[in-house]
């Protein structure tokens, strides 16, 4: 997907350059695009680094166990399906707190298990059950509570504020989770 | 509540920082080489996005200076100016859910012209910070387990994407001004 539009993109930019007669600009703009590519690499650098630095200390000391108990009604609610105890819901639980702290590494390991787990409690297994569509969304539409890489790119970007985005990016991951949400409540009556 | 989003947005990474050196510091963790050790990875995940912002950097550079965006821009905007979005953050709110590597890239882009403290710059970290990728996530984990009826769950993530770009720019309006 992103193969065809990145194609798109430069066979769009360089033949309308040909019609324009902007080839010059064109070419000097993918030189300096190239080289500015560099230079915010470097910008990025070091506030990556104070992340996951921290990231690596919120992971040792267990941090994520520890939050665990106390999101476990909200999860009863938007898994009506998976019991309370079970495998299933430790892993699914343990991987959307890594997703609020921004630990996506950790996190991904955590989703593919709590996938393994939902699919033994599957009756289809070639059909994504409710649980899984659930899962899914509430993953990609992620209440983050601190959007590090977009903070980290501002900041590279000489952004006079960078982390002024914090609270307006909480307000609208929250519209957006909850529309996930309600879109699978109303969903899954239809399919 | 523009007063406590401000809020949030100041004590965030201090009270999240004091937070999490404190819980290691209590739980034993010997927190200063833990720190040093996922300092490492950070140094090489930014190495690791570099290719991806070359490509992006030089496709949407291309892009722009041909004049294709402005010829983009103009057919979008009916539609955008609908809703109030900038039509500038289009492209981007259409290649986040396909890749967060590439839609980084697209977002240092748009900073590089239009610059972070504008509506625009706003609405597209807000926008960026608020989603994840669909397409993405959708083919690691239904992949992983054999999932082949994914059902009405792309719908789903898709009009949630589509909230999550409604919502920034309505709340980027509101806390920074247009």
């Amino acid at each position: 997907m992103v193969n065809v539009v990145w194609i798109l993109l430069l066979l769009g930019g360089f033949l309308t350059a040909m019609f324009n007669g902007r080839v010059e600009a064109v070419t000097q703009a993918a030189l300096d695009s190239a080289k500015y590519a560099v230079e915010l690499c470097f910008g990025l650098i070091g506030i990556y680094a104070l992340w996951l630095g921290l990231m690596k200390v919120a992971e040792k000391s267990g941090l994520v166990r520890a939050i665990s108990g106390k999101i476990a009604p909200v999860l009863k609610f938007l898994f009506p399906g998976v019991p309370a105890k079970s495998p299933a819901m430790g892993a699914i639980t343990m991987n959307i707190i890594a997703n609020m702290l921004g630990l996506g590494n950790a996190a991904t390991p955590l989703g593919i298990s709590a996938m393994k787990e939902l699919q033994r409690l599957n009756r289809d297994r070639d059909s994504a059950s409710d649980a899984m569509c659930m899962f899914l969304v509430i993953n990609t539409s992620c209440v983050q509570l601190i959007p590090a890489t977009v903070i980290a790119v501002r900041s590279a970007a000489g952004s006079a504020d960078p982390t002024e985005i914090i609270g307006t990016t909480l307000i609208a991951t929250l519209c957006s989770a909850a529309t996930g949400i309600a879109a699978v409540f109303i969903l899954k009556r239809f399919y | 509540m523009i007063q406590v989003t401000q809020w949030i947005s100041v004590l965030a990474i201090p009270v999240f920082i004091i937070f999490v050196l404190g819980y290691g510091a209590v739980k034993g963790v010997p927190v200063y080489e833990t720190f040093v050790e996922g300092a490492g990875e950070g140094i090489r995940t930014a190495f690791h996005i570099l290719p991806y912002l070359v490509a992006m950097f030089v496709a949407i550079g291309v892009f722009r200076a041909s004049g294709a965006m402005d010829f983009l821009i103009r057919i979008l905007s009916p539609v955008t100016n609908l809703a109030g979005i900038p039509p500038e953050i289009l492209p981007l709110a259409m290649m986040r859910p396909m890749s967060g590597s590439a839609s980084a890239g697209m977002l240092a882009e748009l900073f590089r012209t239009y610059g972070p403290d504008t509506f625009i710059g706003r609405s597209a970290s807000t926008m960026m910070g608020s989603t994840e990728t669909v397409f993405y996530t959708i083919s690691v984990y239904f992949g992983s387990v054999g999932i082949k009826k994914t059902r009405y769950v792309l719908a789903a993530g898709l009009l949630a994407d589509l909230a999550g770009l409604l919502a920034s720019v309505a709340i980027c309006g509101l806390i920074f001004g247009r």
